[in-house]
């Protein structure tokens, strides 16, 4: 069990890692590690309000088989293709889940479940097949390589040594998708929370639909090299959700979605130095202990102030007749 | 005095039930002893069968027949997930476990370095977290304003993250490199051991028993938990020995299928069932035959390859049942729903060309018998080409005969008596539609051109006698009646003071 669980060494695990040594990849995990989770959070938190968080998970499966399609097709592992791969496949879950939806007595959730199974299987049979063609691995599929992503060449544009390319491809989908919900805040909050007062407002609520759909794809395949398939789930909610027990205004829910995200990525990257895991996965164990701190002590509606206010409000309330209990 | 006997029997019904479960609660671990039992019951039937196919390699035996038992036990658990809208809480449980499969697998390191896979551990630890999991998303969705696909997504996530975390930790350990944990993410049915087989087979029959024991139980409880809990059912507590089932299918999947795609054996063979029957016991079957057929797809196709996966496999083979039972099915495919569409839209094409046909004589006062296909493709305001189609379709289901010239419809007796009752329909529902619901004359007409194709006979007559056996529509149009289109005879022979046509019969 020692060698299980390495001896906890606050110089190794806190200072070592922001040491002149160390320094720079440390800086670049973490701020991919940010990227990643600020973007996949501000566009997960539309999820969370329109009940579509699981749609969230199929699409973050099914893009596996849209890149390894579009790697073979390509020939290369250019991020074009990636893109057009991915975008490919969220428009073809969405559809598939629509097309089961409305055409079947299937309902909505065994479609995700049928969708994005089949689509991740494809994908798992093209990348066993193909491996060496495709340049993806299992391990990669399931939890991302977020720590070589320091390792290789850095891109460099007009001179300007920018940082590694994943970085710099998920800073730039990152500050697209600010500026894209900043444009289209309101068009993104009527649909939302009020589908029929956007349809009066002349929202094209289909349009919307769709359009979060692709834009999500994107998300998910620039921050399928760092977390992988399956663990960007974890980075489209909880930030969300950790915010929105903190919070019920929609501005204030995305700044705490923002700070969620560097904390979580932080943290993760010195939790992943202790126990030496999955630097992906110890980041969202750290963003699920965040959501558990928030769900206990939430100033507004935490499990601690529910209980205070309980026990405070308890001899007010106390029934003076005993309703009959029904089990 | 029959109640007494009802009550009586019920209660020996209630003891014996409760006697089986506990039997078999008592006898699954004893099964898990004897390694005789699980010997003989499965593998010599087995055997006969593998010989047929002559598959004599003992692993592809094990592994074929362990893909088989959890198709069945995954559909026929599945089978609830899906009428419960509650597939995707199958998604969670699956990716839940793999924690406790990490946990088991340290367990039998810590215990024993050289083997360390237990599968009686990996049962326990799994169906433990598994249940951890559920027992979380309910407690988020209790606790705070999250909604239960967030709460799902979340436990899901955390949980398998926590596994892949000590997935990588066991895979620094010295011992725990070869240990085969990374085959429960992808499945991998020639890890299938005779060991894992029996376990295999026992949670197959226990679930199988307890689903026959206590199916009217799972049954309301799926259908409607009010009538359920009113009635006195146990509601949460089945709700739990789903759960627990479950738990169970899953772990016995995981080896096989994986973590990742377990969900799909759930879900996709029993949402197959459901688009072809409307019957719980059916679909249950139907869920475990599909179960049973992917796996073993799944297991031969993982087979020809080196070092495929299983999993992806198994779940194309159910995608592809699935997909068969979306186009095929009699009922509910999308091919015969599409045949039965194109169907009725040339019925419905065909009655419109009759009632042409009978208008244009009835404009000529119902002079002269035939009609030409010019006078036709005016009414129809069609090209003389499209009529002339139209009376070529009208004669092969004999409601007409074109002349030898091509030039000239003649109606048949049926023809005539069709061509009277879809003209009758359509002014019968005119004149209800101005006379009982005070609808204005100008605007009944294409109301009635839809209904006119569906009125039924029932109705008909009921119409005929609200509107007291009227003979006119709103428009002063002589309606058709029963002996016109009886006889075959024209409205123009008849009597002008014709009173009500259903007297005259």
């Amino acid at each position: 069990m020692n060698d299980f669980i390495p001896h906890f060494d606050f110089q190794r695990v806190f200072l070592a890692p922001w040491t002149a040594n160390n320094l720079e990849s440390t800086a670049w995990i973490a701020l991919m590690g940010f990227l990643v989770t600020a973007a996949c959070g501000l566009v997960g938190n539309y999820l969370i309000l329109r009940r579509m968080a699981l749609v969230g998970d199929a699409i973050s499966h099914s893009v596996l088989p849209g890149i390894a399609i579009a790697f073979l097709l390509s020939r290369s592992r250019s991020a074009t293709a990636m893109f057009v791969g991915a975008l490919a496949a969220g428009i073809v879950t969405t559809v598939i889940i629509e097309v089961i939806h409305h055409k079947t007595r299937v309902k909505q959730d065994s479609a995700i479940g049928i969708a994005f199974t089949t689509l991740f299987a494809i994908g798992v049979i093209l990348v066993s097949l193909f491996a060496a063609k495709v340049d993806l691995d299992q391990e990669c599929v399931l939890y991302g390589e977020i720590a070589f992503v320091p390792l290789g060449e850095f891109t460099s544009f007009a001179g300007i040594v920018l940082g590694p390319p994943s970085v710099v491809r998920m800073a730039i989908v990152t500050l697209a998708t600010v500026l894209l919900i900043a444009v289209f805040y309101k068009e993104l909050l009527v649909s939302s929370f009020d589908p029929g007062l956007a349809a009066s407002l002349g929202i094209n609520a289909v349009l919307v639909h769709y359009a979060l759909m692709c834009w999500l794809s994107v998300v998910v395949v620039s921050a399928f090299e760092a977390v992988g398939a399956i663990l960007v789930i974890a980075m489209l909610i909880l930030p969300g959700a950790t915010a929105s027990l903190i919070s019920q205004r929609l501005p204030v829910i995305m700044g705490l979605t923002v700070l969620h995200a560097a904390l979580s990525s932080v943290l993760g990257i010195h939790l992943a130095t202790w126990l030496e895991c999955s630097t992906a996965a110890a980041m969202v164990i750290m963003a699920s202990t965040l959501f558990g701190a928030a769900w206990i002590f939430s100033p507004t509606d935490g499990l601690l102030r529910r209980w205070l206010r309980k026990r405070l409000a308890e001899p007010a309330v106390e029934p003076t007749v005993q309703m009959p209990q029904n089990s | 005095m029959k109640t007494d006997v009802r009550t009586k029997s019920s209660a020996l019904r209630f003891v014996c039930r409760w006697a089986a479960l506990v039997l078999l609660l008592l006898g699954a671990p004893l099964c898990a002893r004897a390694d005789k039992i699980g010997d003989v019951s499965d593998i010599n039937i087995l055997d006969q069968a593998i010989r047929f196919f002559t598959f004599q390699d003992p692993a592809v035996r094990y592994a074929l027949i362990g893909s088989m038992l959890l198709g069945i036990t995954c559909g026929l658990l599945g089978s609830f997930l899906v009428v419960r809208k509650m597939a995707l809480v199958g998604d969670a449980l699956s990716h839940a476990v793999l924690p406790g499969v990490a946990a088991a697998f340290l367990w039998g390191i810590a215990r024993d370095p050289a083997a360390p896979k237990d599968p009686l551990a990996i049962l326990v630890g799994a169906t433990i977290a598994g249940l951890l999991g559920t027992v979380f998303v309910g407690l988020i969705k209790q606790t705070t304003r999250l909604k239960e696909d967030t709460a799902l997504g979340m436990v899901l996530a955390t949980f398998f993250s926590v596994g892949v975390c000590l997935l990588t930790m066991i895979q620094r350990l010295p011992s725990g490199n070869k240990s085969g944990l990374d085959k429960f993410l992808f499945g991998q049915a020639a890890a299938i051991s005779a060991a894992d087989v029996q376990l295999m087979a026992i949670v197959t029959g226990v679930a199988i028993v307890v689903l026959l024991l206590f199916y009217k139980e799972f049954l309301v409880t799926s259908f409607d938990a009010g009538f359920a809990r009113s009635a006195g059912f146990p509601t949460v507590l089945i709700q739990n020995a789903l759960m627990m089932l479950l738990a169970f299918a899953v772990v016995i999947a995981l080896q096989a299928v994986g973590v990742v795609l377990v969900s799909a054996m759930l879900i996709t063979p029993a949402a197959a069932a459901y688009l072809l029957t409307d019957r719980m016991h059916l679909m249950l079957i139907l869920a475990a035959v599909f179960g049973l057929v992917a796996g073993s797809v799944g297991a031969f196709l993982s087979f020809l390859g080196n070092h495929l996966p299983t999993g992806p496999f198994m779940v194309l083979g159910a995608s592809a049942v699935f997909g068969g039972a979306f186009l095929f099915g009699p009922r509910h495919g999308v091919v015969a729903r599409w045949w039965r569409q194109r169907s009725r839209a040339r019925r419905v094409r065909r009655e419109n060309t009759l009632k042409s046909i009978y208008h244009v004589l009835e404009q000529r006062e119902f002079q002269g018998e035939g009609v030409s296909l010019n006078e036709l493709a005016q009414r129809r305001r069609e090209t003389i080409e499209e009529a002339k189609q139209q009376a070529i379709e009208l004669q092969r289901y004999q409601f007409a005969t074109l002349q030898e010239d091509g030039d000239t419809i003649f109606l048949t007796p049926e023809g005539w008596e069709r061509a009277c009752s879809i003209v009758r329909n359509h002014r019968l529902w005119e004149l209800y539609l101005t006379n009982a619901a005070n609808i204005a004359v100008d605007h009944v007409h294409d109301d009635a051109e839809k209904i006119e194709h569906v009125l039924g006979d029932e109705v008909v007559r009921q119409l005929e006698k609200r509107l007291d056996y009227a003979t006119k529509d709103p428009h002063g149009r002589l309606i058709p009646s029963v002996s016109d289109l009886r006889k075959g005879q024209s409205p123009a022979e008849r009597p002008a003071e014709a009173v009500g046509y259903g007297r005259r019969l």
